[in-house]
């Protein structure tokens, strides 16, 4: 006697994946079963059609992007993982603040990205209280602001324009990271509440993230790592939602499509 | 041959399996490139002797659902989610009229176990390692996404009108 017919050996049968002892099996259980027989067959021939529709493309030329985005040098690469370990034993110290990683990736020894919100947090918490001074360098003098930054960080970076949300650019100042500057922009709408966005270009484990949220006291933050550079927009005045729309608009200048 | 080398070699099925993910092409080739680049800063994780094939896509896995979650929250804003922001003029009242729309139609992860096991022709243990989750969940998947394309082929006709696309 052979073991009763299970849907995943329906499955397999259609894929071609079933062992062959068990083939005929299947076979003769389905000459038996018409109605499973010719879905078992509408399944294959889905299969077929897929293949028929896609395969096409295995012999399309290769866009040349896509050849040059596996040439460049990798040295850099192996320089941020190295860090990359610093920075995880660093943390690791701290315990509590690492996010376990998007990508599951488990050799990788943690993002930094919990840290980078914690910092915005604090910084966001020390800075946008202060009445006198916010910020080391005004909005008035902001393409001094971004390229004196940027020298700092060592990548170039910009201010992102937050007017259509309803915040406009106070200043900004440098701040120190764990391992290095970080720049810190401060944004304030006409009714006096205020938004910091916080960079950090020392991510080192050279991934990216999509949005996190994270709360840290009274403070929220939304933040993102493209590749090196982390991102963390944080008040402690507004809705999630409405932090939400303020990052957004950063996010999409920062990380235009 | 190396890695590089081999990593160009399995360009196309990246682009083919993506092209039935995501629908067009433009969108398609923007997940294997950012799926190349990944691979390529991180090829450092890849343990050489295993199967490189599937460690790519499951590169290409976790780089395609946060590109989702990421269209997800930048659409949360108009109280829209759609899955992608280039399948959402797809709405229920259109007809299935062909295969490609039907894909599009599935749930994310099912589209993504069928299409592994019909277009790589991935054992369902490979399926299940790459997609990081258990292999009693890739047959549900799977079973499911046919049942789902099945019963739209039979709601518009003969299986027999299956559409070859472009």
């Amino acid at each position: 006697m052979s073991e009763p017919v299970t849907e995943a050996d329906l499955q397999a049968y259609a894929d071609g994946n079933l062992p062959e002892e068990r083939r005929s099996a299947v076979a003769a259980w389905l000459a038996a079963h018409p109605d499973d027989a010719e879905r078992i067959e509408t399944y294959r021939r889905i299969a077929e059609e897929l293949r028929t529709s896609y395969d096409g493309v295995l012999h399309e030329p290769v866009p040349e992007r896509l050849q040059r985005a596996v040439q460049r040098p990798r040295t850099r690469a192996f320089a941020l993982v190295a860090g990359a370990v610093l920075l995880g034993v660093a943390l690791g110290g701290l315990g509590g603040w690492q996010l376990r990683g998007i990508q599951g990736t488990p050799s990788t020894p943690g993002d930094g990205a919990g840290a980078l919100a914690r910092r915005a947090a604090v910084a966001h918490a020390t800075y946008s209280p202060e009445v006198r001074h916010p910020v080391e360098v005004g909005a008035d003098q902001e393409a001094h602001l971004v390229s004196w930054l940027s020298k700092r960080l060592g990548t170039q970076l910009r201010a992102p324009k937050l007017e259509a949300v309803g915040y406009s650019l106070v200043g900004g100042r440098l701040l120190p990271g764990e391992n290095g500057p970080v720049a810190h922009f401060m944004y304030q709408c006409n009714r006096g509440t205020r938004v910091t966005l916080y960079v950090r270009s020392d991510m080192g484990s050279n991934r990216s993230t999509a949005f996190r949220y994270a709360r840290e006291a009274n403070v929220g933050v939304f933040y993102w790592v493209d590749t090196k550079i982390g991102y963390a927009v944080s008040s402690a005045d507004i809705s999630k939602e409405d932090l939400l729309n303020v990052a957004n608009a950063a996010y999409q200048q920062l990380n235009p499509p | 041959m190396t890695e590089a080398q081999r990593l160009v070699d399995l360009i196309p099925r990246l682009r083919r399996y993506a092209r039935a993910l995501v629908g067009d092409r433009a969108t398609a080739d923007d997940l294997v490139q950012d799926t190349l680049e990944r691979a390529w800063a991180k090829l450092h994780l890849y343990r050489r002797g295993t199967d490189l094939r599937a460690w790519l896509f499951t590169v290409m896995h976790n780089v395609h659902v946060n590109r989702v979650r990421a269209a997800r929250l930048t659409d949360a804003l108009d109280d829209e989610m759609p899955e992608l922001a280039q399948r959402a003029a797809q709405g229920d009242a259109l007809l299935v009229r062909d295969l490609d729309r039907g894909i599009a139609r599935l749930p994310a992860e099912q589209r993504a176990v069928l299409l592994l096991v019909t277009l790589e022709e991935m054992s369902y243990d490979e399926v299940a390692r790459t997609l990081g989750i258990p292999i009693g969940t890739v047959m549900s998947r799977l079973s499911r996404a046919r049942e789902k394309l099945r019963a739209m082929m039979l709601g518009q006709g003969a299986p027999a009108k299956l559409k070859v696309v472009k």
